[in-house]
């Protein structure tokens, strides 16, 4: 018998490992990925609060739409950043790209 | 009985390809994982009676973003495909944040009841139809107005980003 | 101003503007030392005229005084400026009383004939006028102490006599033993005004008053009396606390070590300063206090036993010097013995030696003065301090030989000279309060005190001069009228001050029964003094080997003596090895380790944690992206802990 809790911890999960991958990859574009699966986690959340906390109402599905929009578009801006910095530094590694250090 | 078996495969998809996404040192190899999360996803999306949204998610997500991904890959190739490795110091504290973090998120989740709101209407035209009511719906509870910002959105993350990967010298 | 100058408005002229005795000096000071330090001789006519001016208003205010005849002291200006509580007030005043005006007409007149001295034997120095600011205001100083009306304004210009000492016996600044000497005679006295400063804090807060009248009323000296410290009553704790302040400026033993190296200053300065006024301020304050150390137990044992010591100890090693002015000086520390034993002698019932004591310090300015000016003359003259390079003086300098011998008969004590009544009265004193030891001691020194001043006189003025010394002799000549006049006239108040009737007018309480010359004490005193005379003329008169066999034969005992008994070298072991090294050094190390290690280590503490928070702007967008996570995971806690969740 699936309950709401058995959907929700894959997305929490989904979620830590999303932030363990934003915080741990030295390269940007593989930052950006894991930022996409955070953006998964919590679209996730939506339809599955929706199917059982709100199976009337169709807010959920147009919340995970609209965030599959905007990860569309952040996607595209972050890529061009990232081109734009190889094009300079020749490398993408975060840990390399220091320029705010003290 | 399926539904219990379907959904332990597809968590064995999505959380084992997100756990390859971050821990494999191949840049491409990580792409490709993520295509795999991302369908453990869609098919959750089939599951809990969004079907418009599992399509939307592969046709935009797998079909455009992580194409987009895939360019970026390849124009900032590191040698050899692999990136560099971290240090522990780093990953310590983000195993033990991100470990946190899912610890407090499933405990709040058992701690909550989660009460059922409304009854189960009868969606007669399925969801698509009511979602696209509802997109463009001038209405109290309708969203045309996000609907239209998110338009705007797209159209400004187009240009910044066109701007921003511009080759010098082309003014 | 403070509250309320009161003045005093049906008393004679002289006495009703008494306050101008101090002051003018003062105005002399500032005016020349500010404005004048360029017009040397304008400088000195100003100080001059001011000394002089308040040298014949101080006669005037004798004269109205003494006449009068007047039972309560006179406070013709009292000016209250600060007010600690209801009784306690400090407050500058003029005080005229028996004692308080003789004083200040002594010292009144002979600073200004020792200004006047001082044209001749400062001419030409460069310090010349810078001189004559500061023996004004060393003059007012002196003048303020004696007219003090309560112990916090005597204590203030104790410490600016001090000063003013200071000033003036480093006056050759450029020399470094005269920086030393005027620092060691400021650091003692000073040290030595810790003890007196208690003492004064001590009286002021049991008796509530500062004032010299309420302090010594029945009632205050029952309260001082009743109070007691580990058994001791507090009136004789403060007692001998204050008598270590009047010891350290009078230069009693153990403190006199500052006195002989003052001979540095100038010789004016040795004659005004450390002869006749500064040095007697500590009998003085022993005087004004009179009602306190009577009521005392032991307070004037202390006073006599020690001006006893110091009175003997002192004539021996003049004995042995050979520096004239280091002989003056240890007579001079013998004379304050006899004027300290003579206070100390008294007691509430025998006020003799109370009144001898001031009789004493009279006359004593007078012959002491006299001499160091003579001493100065002849210091002039043949440009050397050494007794044994001077000889046959006499005949090159007619009138300081006369002066100087005159001087010398006084302080011997030969009849009629004033030495020799302030000395029998001192001896009378002593024997009247039935203390045997201390007549012998004072009767042998009265004998030592004659010899050693006519071998000087004799070494300077009498013999033939070495051959070596021809050259010196040739060049001496007489000193100008304006250094002799001041000579001829002290001269002559050393021979007329033994008739001033002082028990008719300087005593303490009630007047003493007359009584003339106590013959059984007189013969035995002048037939001592008659006996020096001649042991030294016998000695001295002609150059010869005996007294250099006699040192000899004495050998260890000389050497001891002649070197002062070695109290400046315990002194430097005992600061040097002992203090320096026990207390300061540590205090210095803990002052330098810990506590501007402790301001030093919080400074670095500063530093190094900024450092440290420094590292974590490392630039690097997942660090900042960790902290942001961090942050978020404690948010999601707190909110866990504070609400146990939604819904529930």
């Amino acid at each position: 018998m699936l309950t709401i809790h058995h959907f929700l911890i894959i997305s929490a999960a989904l979620f830590s490992i999303g932030i363990f991958g934003l915080l741990t990859r030295r390269n940007a574009v593989v930052v950006l990925m894991s930022i996409e699966l955070i953006l998964n986690a919590a679209s996730l959340n939506f339809i599955v609060l929706g199917k059982f906390v709100t199976p009337g109402l169709v807010t959920g599905k147009i919340f995970a739409i609209f965030i599959i929009a905007i990860a569309a578009a952040e996607a595209a801006v972050a890529m061009a950043i990232i081109v734009g910095i190889f094009k300079y530094r020749r490398t993408v590694d975060v840990e390399k790209i220091t320029d705010l250090k003290w | 009985m399926l539904e219990t078996i379907a959904f332990y495969f597809l968590a064995i998809l999505t959380l084992g390809c997100a756990v390859r996404v971050v821990t494999t040192p191949y840049v491409f190899h990580a792409a490709l994982y993520l295509v795999g999360s991302l369908l453990g996803i869609a098919g959750y999306f089939l599951m809990l009676d969004a079907e418009f949204l599992s399509a939307v998610q592969i046709l935009v997500y797998v079909g455009g973003i992580v194409v987009l991904i895939i360019f970026a890959v390849m124009l900032t190739g590191e040698p050899g495909g692999r990136q560099a490795e971290s240090s522990w110091t780093r990953t310590l504290p983000a195993f033990l944040v991100s470990g946190g973090i899912f610890a407090a998120l499933v405990y709040l989740y058992s701690q909550t009841e989660f009460v059922r709101q409304y009854p189960v209407e009868n969606n007669s035209g399925g969801y698509a139809q009511a979602i696209g009511e509802k997109l463009l719906s001038l209405g109290a509870d309708g969203f045309i107005l996000p609907f239209e910002v998110v338009s705007v959105l797209l159209v400004a993350a187009m240009v910044g980003a066109i701007i921003v990967a511009k080759k010098e010298g082309g003014k | 101003m403070g509250a309320g100058i009161e003045t005093n408005s049906n008393l004679g002229w002289f006495l009703e503007n008494a306050w101008l005795i101090p002051l003018l000096p003062f105005l002399a000071f500032l005016i020349s030392g500010i404005f004048l330090q360029r017009f040397k001789n304008a400088a000195a006519a100003v100080s001059i005229a001011a000394v002089v001016s308040s040298a014949l208003i101080a006669l005037g205010m004798a004269w109205q005084f003494y006449a009068g005849d007047f039972s309560e002291p006179l406070i013709p200006l009292r000016w209250q400026f600060l007010r600690f509580s209801a009784g306690l007030t400090a407050e500058m005043g003029v005080m005229l009383d028996r004692i308080s005006v003789m004083l200040a007409t002594v010292v009144a007149v002979v600073s200004s004939l020792i200004h006047i001295y001082s044209i001749g034997y400062m001419h030409g120095d460069k310090g010349y006028a810078r001189f004559f600011a500061c023996m004004s205001l060393f003059t007012f100083s002196m003048l303020g102490l004696v007219f003090a009306t309560n112990i916090f304004q005597i204590y203030v210009f104790w410490e600016l006599v001090g000063v003013s000492s200071f000033l003036l016996i480093g006056f050759y600044y450029y020399k470094p033993s005269a920086v030393a000497a005027s620092k060691k005679a400021f650091i003692v006295t000073r040290f030595a005004d810790l003890g007196f400063l208690l003492g004064v804090l001590i009286v002021s807060y049991f008796t509530g008053t500062f004032d010299f009248v309420k302090l010594q009323s029945e009632a205050s000296l029952q309260v001082l009396n009743n109070v007691t410290l580990f058994g001791m009553p507090m009136i004789s704790i403060a007692a001998v606390l204050i008598y270590t302040g009047a010891a350290g400026k009078s230069a009693m033993f153990p403190l006199h070590i500052w006195l002989p190296d003052a001979m540095e200053g100038p010789t004016p300065v040795s004659a005004l300063i450390h002869a006749a006024t500064m040095v007697v301020a500590g009998v003085y304050l022993v005087a004004r206090l009179f009602g306190l150390f009577v009521a005392s137990e032991g307070g004037l044992t202390v006073v006599m036993y020690i001006g006893t010591f110091t009175c003997l100890f002192a004539a021996l090693i003049a004995l042995t010097q050979n520096d004239i002015k280091r002989v003056l000086a240890f007579s001079t520390l013998s004379q304050l013995g006899y004027m300290m034993l003579a206070l100390g002698v008294s007691s509430a019932e025998n006020t003799l030696g109370f009144t001898a004591s001031m009789f004493h310090m009279t006359t004593h300015a007078f012959f002491k003065s006299l001499l160091f000016l003579c001493a100065g003359s002849v210091i002039h003259a043949v440009h050397t301090n050494d007794v044994w390079q001077m000889g046959g003086l006499r005949k090159k300098m007619p009138l300081t030989h006369l002066t100087f011998l005159i001087a010398t008969l006084a302080i011997a004590g030969v009849p009629p000279l004033a030495g020799f009544f302030s000395k029998d009265e001192i001896l009378a004193a002593a024997l009247e309060g039935g203390h045997g030891f201390v007549f012998a001691v004072a009767l042998l020194v009265a004998g030592l005190t004659a010899f050693y001043m006519f071998r000087i006189y004799f070494l300077t003025f009498w013999g033939e001069p070495k051959a070596c010394d021809k050259e010196r002799f040739d060049a001496a000549h007489e000193s100008p009228p304006v250094m002799t006049l001041p000579l001829l006239i002290l001269a002559l108040l050393s021979v007329v001050a033994g008739f001033i009737p002082f028990a008719d007018n300087v005593y303490y309480g009630s007047p003493l029964e007359h009584h003339g010359v106590n013959w059984a004490i007189a013969v035995p005193a002048t037939i001592m003094a008659l006996a020096g005379i001649a042991a030294a003329f016998a000695l001295y008169s002609r150059r010869g080997d005996r007294p250099a066999k006699i040192a000899k034969s004495l050998g260890g005992v000389y050497t001891l003596v002649k070197n002062k008994f070695y109290v400046d070298e315990v002194y430097l072991f005992v600061t040097k090895k002992i203090i320096f090294n026990c207390i300061s050094r540590p205090a210095a190390w803990f002052d330098r380790h810990v506590v501007d290690g402790s301001m030093n280590l919080i400074g670095r503490v500063t530093v190094a944690s900024g450092r440290l928070f420094r590292k974590t702007m490392d630039g690097k967008v997942q660090s900042y992206a960790l902290t942001v996570t961090g942050g978020f995971l404690l948010l999601l806690l707190m909110l866990w802990h504070y609400t146990k969740v939604l819904g529930g």
